[in-house]
């Protein structure tokens, strides 16, 4: 901190993260409500997790140990660089171990190791709104929300049904959370879904540029929409994962060569490390 | 084989690296000074305190200095600076009224009190590259102004005359309104008061509210406006701190305001009058503070009845895309690695093909077994 003295214990002032914090508590008290904030401009791009920053910059503690990842992985230029930004703002300790860390933030992965009651899991929002490529004003798919509204969303998973035979929505995939609230996952693939169900995690959602927080309280009830007879399906990848040879949780696909090689790792790399330490698995 | 990629902290201090170097250019041409860019890049300085939404030369010169002149990204710096500021109060509503006048003008009167002041624009000029500019003289003698040091005139607002008359709709005013809400302290709630989408556009940026004013004159919202008068000048700012009970000047600040006077055909509840568009920005520019008179008075077509679904009447549509430090950080995201998303998307791209395929195969079967049946009918 002694190199940058004009700026408070991770950068934002203690009346911007009171605000903060009220609409968070809001938010925890209205589960999946999209509530409004005055969102600041934080010095690093709207769309690059402003929102997700400020959100951490409001919870955060001197003893709490952050963790930052960006599609799964710890070590993508902006994890790093969001790392850093609170290193050097807030001097908490970080680390990529899933387990050790008290606050996640996260962009468009939920980690594959089950989280914790002491864990809250920041998301980095885009577009908070499930209902915004169907409605694109915010006038009407407020209302929509207050009215629990939700038609023109299950027509269209219909319609993808009556096209494709299944609905075609690989990411943000809309849940509705408590029975109440249909909610953006943010773009975490649908694999992702069912993690939210009942976590034991406080889970953050945080749109700076939108500015919106909403929030999934621990064991809460989220379901991924569908109907009876097209019941919700998470993402299969038929493969495992080159490095750790683990099956069951989501890989990414790493082109090899120019000749059509392709191979797969996981996504979450601290996922991956574990395995591979706790079995042996070369690397 | 391919591991995935370690060493994103050493690559981002690289990128770093080159950037300052980049920066810097060339090391045998002198080194830009903030003075250098604040007397001599006025307009851009101006731009850029204007959308960043904070009056100071010196700071907007480093931004412009440390963004390599892209004017966005200092716009960006100095908004992420003025985030951190603290407020004390608000000042008291300024009189552009009492604006020491540097340019005034308007196309709707041929003479008017005060008089059509030209100032320093480049309206006259004609654009032909200057030589003489392309070598730097310090020697050069500074350009002596005829009449310059005349007394101050007093000008007061054109558009007041025609209000005299009951011609024209009386302004807007911020001391009455009691404007509480800052746009950068709440968030934005639609539908807005005009107030507020007056903040949205003065930090709105330049070239889409120059964009949106140009499709109104082309036709889509038309609303017929004059440019009732633009003026530039220096206006002071005051503060009255509540436990001293009088205004303390705090300085002054160089401002562009622009009234347009709009026709209106008048509606069932309304005579017929003249309506105004307002645009007030820092610093010298015109064609912001026109572009945001426009865009200001099309955003008031449902207030006035006139409403046809416009880009430039769609108050959503404008101010939730005006600003530019949003945009600019939006699309750029997608620089940003999106392999999970685009890896779900691959695995469903994969599966809808393979149901297309196999659909179509089983048309093709189907028509076949059609056609066979069709033949042996035919036989």
């Amino acid at each position: 901190m002694s190199d940058l003295p004009e700026y408070n214990f991770a950068y934002l002032d203690e009346q911007t993260k009171r605000m903060i914090r009220r609409a968070i508590l809001k938010a925890i008290a209205i589960p999946g409500y999209q509530t409004p904030f005055a969102s600041r401009e934080m010095p690093m791009p709207y769309g690059w997790g402003t929102g997700g920053v400020q959100v951490t910059a409001a919870i955060l503690g001197v003893d709490d140990v952050l963790k930052v990842i960006d599609q799964g992985s710890d070590d993508t230029t902006n994890a790093v660089s969001i790392r850093k930004f609170f290193a050097r703002t807030a001097g908490v300790r970080t680390t990529t171990r899933t387990p050790d860390a008290t606050i996640i933030q996260t962009r468009h992965r939920i980690p594959e190791a089950a989280l914790g009651e002491h864990q809250v899991l920041v998301y980095q929002v885009p577009i908070p709104e499930p209902l915004r490529f169907l409605e694109p004003r915010e006038t009407e798919t407020r209302r929509m929300h207050a009215l629990q509204d939700y038609g023109v969303m299950h027509v269209k998973l219909y319609e993808d049904i009556a096209e494709h035979g299944h609905i075609a929505t690989a990411y943000a995939y809309p849940v509705k959370v408590d029975d109440r609230y249909v909610m953006d996952p943010s773009p975490t693939p649908k694999f992702d879904n069912p993690k939210m169900d009942q976590c034991p995690a406080l889970q953050l959602f945080g749109a700076g540029r939108e500015k919106r927080i909403y929030a999934i309280p621990p064991y809460t009830r989220v379901v991924s929409l569908d109907f009876e007879d097209h019941p919700f399906e998470r993402t299969r990848i038929p493969a495992s994962c080159s490095l750790c040879n683990s099956t069951t949780v989501f890989l990414d696909e790493v082109v090899t060569d120019d000749q059509g090689g392709r191979a797969f790792m996981c996504s979450d790399t601290d996922f991956c490390e574990q395995t591979r330490s706790s079995t042996g698995a070369k690397s | 084989m391919y591991v995935a990629v370690k060493g994103g902290e050493q690559a981002i201090d690289n990128a770093h690296l080159l950037l300052a170097r980049d920066r810097r250019g060339n090391p045998a041409i002198p080194e830009l000074s903030i003075d250098q860019i604040r007397e001599q890049m006025t307009l851009a300085i101006a731009r850029v305190m204007a959308e960043g939404s904070l009056y100071e030369p010196d700071l907007a010169a480093l931004a412009v200095k440390q963004a390599r002149g892209d004017l966005i990204e200092a716009i960006f710096l100095l908004r992420a600076f003025r985030t951190t500021l603290p407020r004390f109060g608000d000042c008291v509503p300024m009189e552009t009224d009492g604006m020491s006048i540097r340019r005034r003008i308007s196309a709707v009167f041929k003479d008017l009190p005060g008089g059509q002041i030209l100032g320093p624009t480049f309206d006259y000029t004609h654009r032909l590259l200057d030589p003489e500019l392309a070598i730097a003289d310090d020697a050069r003698p500074c350009p002596v102004v005829l009449n310059e040091g005349a007394e101050p005139v007093a000008a007061p607002h054109i558009l007041q005359i025609l209000d005299r008359e009951g011609l024209v709709e009386a302004p807007l005013n911020g001391a009455d309104a009691g404007v509480e809400e800052d746009l950068t302290r709440t968030p934005l709630d639609f539908p807005a008061c005009r107030e507020l989408r007056l903040q949205a556009l003065a930090r709105g940026d330049e070239g889409f509210l120059l964009a949106l004013g140009y499709s109104t004159q082309r036709g889509y919202g038309r609303t017929h406006p004059f440019a009732g008068e633009i003026r530039i000048g220096e206006v002071e700012l005051s503060f009255a701190p509540p436990e001293l009970g009088f205004d303390v000047p705090l300085g002054a600040v160089t401002i562009t305001e622009c009234e347009m006077v709009n026709q209106f055909r008048g509606s069932e509840t309304q005579a017929p009058k003249f309506t105004r568009g307002y645009g007030c920005v820092f610093g010298q520019s015109e064609r912001k503070a026109m572009s945001m008179a426009l865009v200001d008075r099309a955003l008031r077509a449902n207030e006035l009845g006139e409403s046809s679904g416009v880009p430039a009447q769609d108050e959503e549509f404008v101010l939730s895309h005006c600003d530019n430090v949003q945009a600019t950080g939006f699309v750029e995201h997608l620089k940003l690695p999106h392999y999970v998303d685009f890896q779900a998307e691959l695995a469903l791209l994969r599966q809808l093909r393979e149901d297309w395929s196999a659909r179509r195969a089983n048309k093709q079967s189907a028509d076949n077994g059609a056609a066979e049946k069709q033949e042996e009918a035919a036989k």
